[in-house]
């Protein structure tokens, strides 16, 4: 089955079409080819049987002197990713509707370029092809940052890019060790998933210790856990909009999908070491950003801090090493994504019709714009994981993992919930209620291109809220295989 | 062995085709003599060993011939990328049959099997150089270019002479495959004075591969030139003085490389720092490009390190480095030359000429490594030979140091980009439009199909 292909490379023809042809309308056309997209990965996910193993796989031969393959499939575990990817950028696009960007065709055409390499990412089965698409993805990325963004952003830009540049070169190394430690007759080389993984496994404790910091630094700089942030809050704010939404909405992800499907299966020995400094370090991120988003006066880097600690409860729920916490942390990936792409985009049409996303600036929204109001909420409380929403199942998930793990750090993650909902809450009184500002009066209600985005937006936030159960048989089997092979190999990993 | 009559041949016609009034059409013709040099390369597609010819003067063994195609083809792209150069100023004749007998040193640089077809490549490449380094006659900084390369590769050139006579001491012969032999029968008794040889030869080939600490003339050299020049030195004289060193080091003296490996090693830890710090506080694009061009010498040599082996390195990683980095170094000097032709500044070219910005950062990032342009198949190919020869130590080294080289390649991106610069747009003509479209392409496919196992098998020899 060649879908896997098409949907990594059609976004590419797409992006070459873009920039290549003088399209009068690039938006239209470049949400054409998304909701194609689209409408590919929902067949694939009506195909797709949860018990079986890697489905729709591709396996073609590319660089035969370092055995490395375009080795392209999807299991369980990619699945959600994917159809997160795919749901997003249609809707990222529609938030687009009502800005005239300069040079819209390239700027489109990059977007579906990241696409295509984040399904990349996504559906690799061979570690160095993850690699390249891994690095792929930080170019259209860069170039959106860098044309569309603020004009701070030159500086901030390169140092996100020097960042996770420099994670991706230490996960090179890590990976070139791995592939250089074969020995005949007990592993053979290769880059593909299952060679690696026993390539891996065959490393002494020690060395995979190694491996495990080499690949973890990549990974940690992504997503990014504490104290790897440092890039983040403010690549997030003066980025464009867009921009921000696949940064946080999909791009984190990739660091986290990472420890899932390579760090975790290639060394566990090294996991076992020091998996539990990567939890701490996880929680503290939890504890740390959530304290700085109590004080921000800017809702861009409220969001912005508050993503961090929204993933660092995901990484120290899949450090865990458990069904449970992985299983939370795949159902809190896509709910992170919708809502986190949903708080950006409401922040983009407060600072649009209101002209500043500074608290001082806003109240009193909820008087003049009332439609508006109900899905900030809905996308608010979804973000602060009330029950019946989506982010409930994956955060609970997550803690009960966690208190399992430990009851103490169980119950300092716990916090989130709290401070979580504290920051939210009062960052939406902030801004919506009160009396109305003389200068809101003009605020406008949702217009039609708006509601086509946060209208969906608020029906999955509820629906994943009410009934998880799709989403989670989806990733369920494969979660479930995947940590019983890490306990019929070792006991290393902790229940 | 034709391959020299022809390439000897063409830039004699490019001479006198002053008098038949052939300039127009000058530049295409010596881009097909060259392409048809070509021809005449032995192919090896029988395994048959390769015999020296010229009386053991020259030996296109494998590993030559793959040189000499890389050199040529990499000359054929500069000739179309310097028409421009070659047509303006006058002297069109002169300029462009020094040039072929840069290309003609360079090949002999790539095939000698006697040192003195050494020296006499190196003094037919250096002396046509140290001419066009000075071409551009009403600029000072041209002629001092020209003058300072002079005197330092003359210096050079007397390290190398002393070397291979202290060599010619010890092994009675400038035959590359008698000193070979005498090195492996009398592995223990070497004297002393043969390694002092070695050591004065390495210096003197450090000089023209402008490895640190041997490299102070590249930057001003690489500056004062004309664009044109600079970038031939980038690329072709740099291919020509790799070939030669691992003719000597890695051939050669192969034998012999316990005595001189941890000189290599100090090398490549210098060049891979110094030239990579000392980049991030260059002002003119140009400049920089000198830096990092000598930075890159610092991961071919790497690669050279990492293949040393007793008898034999294989130049495998270090041919693949050498055409990955060439061609992105031809594409980035291309737009520079574009650029300097328009103001000379990189401040909003995104928004003058998109095409032009867009080749420089696919360069750019082909140099600094990223996936999947032609640049990190090349460092990635380094890395993995470096590992499996137990470098880690200097695997990481350069790790950052590449690290480092991202900051200061993505600053030219950043101005590309500036939106408050100049907006006058830079018409490109049609045939610099193709030759960035044909970089581009290429940038892509070494890096998305580095397959070098097609290159491996006309290796074997």
């Amino acid at each position: 089955m060649f879908l896997t292909v098409f949907l990594i490379l059609f976004p590419m023809f797409m992006f070459l079409l873009l920039v290549g042809m003088r399209h009068r309308n690039p938006k239209w056309l470049a949400l054409a080819g998304a909701v194609v997209e689209f409408g590919v990965s929902v067949y694939m996910w009506i195909k797709f049987i949860p018990e079986g193993d890697r489905q729709f796989a591709v396996k073609i031969p590319w660089v035969n002197s370092i055995g490395m393959s375009f080795n392209v499939g999807i299991d369980g575990i990619s699945l959600p990713l994917v159809l997160l990817t795919t749901t997003l950028i249609p809707l990222i696009i529609l938030s687009s509707s009502d800005k005239n960007f300069n040079r819209p065709a390239l700027f489109y055409g990059l977007v579906l370029l990241m696409q295509s390499a984040l399904i990349g990412v996504f559906t690799s089965f061979d570690i160095l092809l993850f690699y390249i698409f891994w690095e792929l993805a930080l170019i259209p990325i860069y170039l959106i940052c860098l044309i569309w963004g603020s004009e701070k952003e030159g500086k901030v830009t390169i140092k996100f890019f020097i960042y996770t540049l420099a994670g991706s070169l230490v996960m090179l190394v890590g990976i070139i060790f791995v592939y250089m430690s074969s020995q005949p007759g007990i592993t053979q080389p290769g880059f593909s998933l299952n060679t690696f993984y026993e390539l891996g496994r065959h490393l002494d404790p020690q060395a995979q210790g190694w491996v495990f910091w080499a690949l973890f630094l990549a990974f940690a700089i992504k997503m990014p856990v504490f104290p790897f942030h440092t890039w983040q809050p403010e690549t997030y704010t003066q980025a464009p909009t867009q921009g921000t939404m696949l940064l946080s909405g999909i791009m984190l992800k990739m660091g986290i999908y990472g420890v899932i499907r390579w760090l975790i299966p290639v060394v566990p020995a090294g996991v076992a070491q020091w998996g539990n400094v990567a939890l701490i370090l996880s929680v503290i991120g939890i504890v740390y950003a959530s304290c700085i988003a109590l004080v921000q006066k800017n809702m861009k880097t409220l969001v912005a801090y508050s993503s961090i600690a929204h993933v660092g409860l995901i990484s120290a729920g899949v450090f865990t090493g458990s069904i449970i916490g992985i299983q939370g942390a795949m159902i809190q990936m896509f709910s992170h994504g919708l809502v986190v792409f949903g708080l950006f985009y409401v922040i983009d049409i407060i600072q649009h019709k209101a002209g500043s996303a500074e608290f001082k600036d806003l109240g009193g929204i909820r008087n003049v714009a009332p439609k508006f109001t109900t899905a900030f909420l809905i996308i608010m409380l979804g973000s602060v994981a009330l029950p019946l929403t989506s982010g409930f199942i994956g955060e609970f998930l997550l803690i009960n993992s966690l208190v399992q793990y430990q009851v103490w750090i169980g119950a300092i993650a716990g916090l989130t919930i709290i401070l979580g909902a504290v920051y939210m809450l009062v960052a939406f009184q902030k801004a919506m209620s009160g009396e109305a500002q003389p200068h809101l009066a003009a605020f406008q209600d949702l217009s039609l291109g708006e509601k086509a985005v946060l209208y969906p937006l608020v029906v999955l936030i509820i629906l994943i809220g009410v009934f998880p159960a799709p989403l989670m048989s989806m990733s369920e089997p494969a979660v479930t295989a995947l940590v019983n092979s890490l306990f019929d190999l070792t006991s290393y990993i902790r229940p | 062995m034709n391959t020299l009559f022809v390439i000897a041949g063409v830039g004699v016609l490019a001479l006198v085709a002053e008098i038949v009034n052939l300039k127009r059409w000058l530049t295409i013709f010596v881009m097909l003599g060259l392409a048809g040099a070509l021809a005449f390369l032995p192919l090896y597609t029988d395994h048959s060993p390769s015999a020296p010819v010229f009386n053991r003067m020259m030996l296109f063994d494998g590993p030559a011939v793959v040189f000499t195609w890389l050199i040529v083809i990499i000359s054929v792209f500069w000739l179309w990328m310097s028409a421009g150069y070659l047509r303006q100023g006058g002297h069109q004749t002169d300029k462009t049959s020094l040039v072929v007998f840069v290309i003609l040193g360079a090949v002999i640089m790539a095939a000698f099997n006697n040192m003195a077809m050494l020296f006499l490549g190196l003094e037919i490449l250096s002396l046509s150089l140290y001419t066009l380094a000075g071409s551009k006659k009403d600029s000072l900084s041209s002629i001092e270019a020209a003058f300072k390369y002079f005197l330092m590769g003359s210096f050079a050139t007397g390290f190398l002479l002393f070397g291979i006579a202290l060599i010619y001491g010890a092994a009675h012969s400038f035959d590359l495959g008698t000193i070979f032999g005498y090195i492996t029968q009398n592995p223990e008794t070497l004297p002393g004075y043969f390694y002092a040889g070695v050591l004065l030869m390495m210096v003197g080939l450090a000089f023209k591969i402008s490895a640190v600490p041997f490299h102070f003339w590249a930057p001003d050299v690489y500056e004062g030139s004309p664009t044109a020049i600079t970038s031939l030195m980038a690329t072709v004289v740099k291919i020509a003085a790799i070939a030669a060193f691992w003719r000597i080091f890695g051939l050669a003296f192969s034998f012999a490389s316990a005595g001189y490996v941890k000189v290599i090693y100090g090398l490549v830890i210098l060049t891979l720092f110094i030239p990579n710090i000392t980049a991030i506080y260059q002002t003119k694009a140009k400049r920089m490009l000198a830096y990092s061009s000598v930075a890159h010498v610092g991961y071919i040599l790497l690669g050279f390190l990492s293949a040393v082996q007793q008898g034999y390195v294989n130049p495998l990683f270090v041919i693949f480095y050498l055409a990955a980095y060439s061609i992105s170094s031809l594409a980035a000097f291309s737009v520079l030359m574009k650029v300097e032709e328009n103001g000379g500044s990189f401040a909003g070219l995104y928004y003058r000429n998109p095409m032009l910005a867009v080749t420089m950062v696919i360069a750019l990032m082909s140099m600094a490594g990223i996936p999947p342009m032609a640049g990190f198949a090349a460092k990635y190919f380094v890395f993995i030979i470096a590992l499996s020869a137990q470098h880690p130590f200097l695997v990481l080294f350069a790790v950052a140091m590449s690290l480092v080289s991202v900051y200061y390649y993505f600053r030219i991106i950043i101005t590309m980009f500036d939106k408050n610069a100049a907006v006058e747009p830079i018409t490109v003509p049609w045939s610099a439009r193709i030759f960035h479209m044909v970089m581009l392409a290429l940038m892509l496919a070494l890096g998305l199909f580095p397959s070098i196992a097609p290159l491996a098998r006309i290796m074997t020899f």
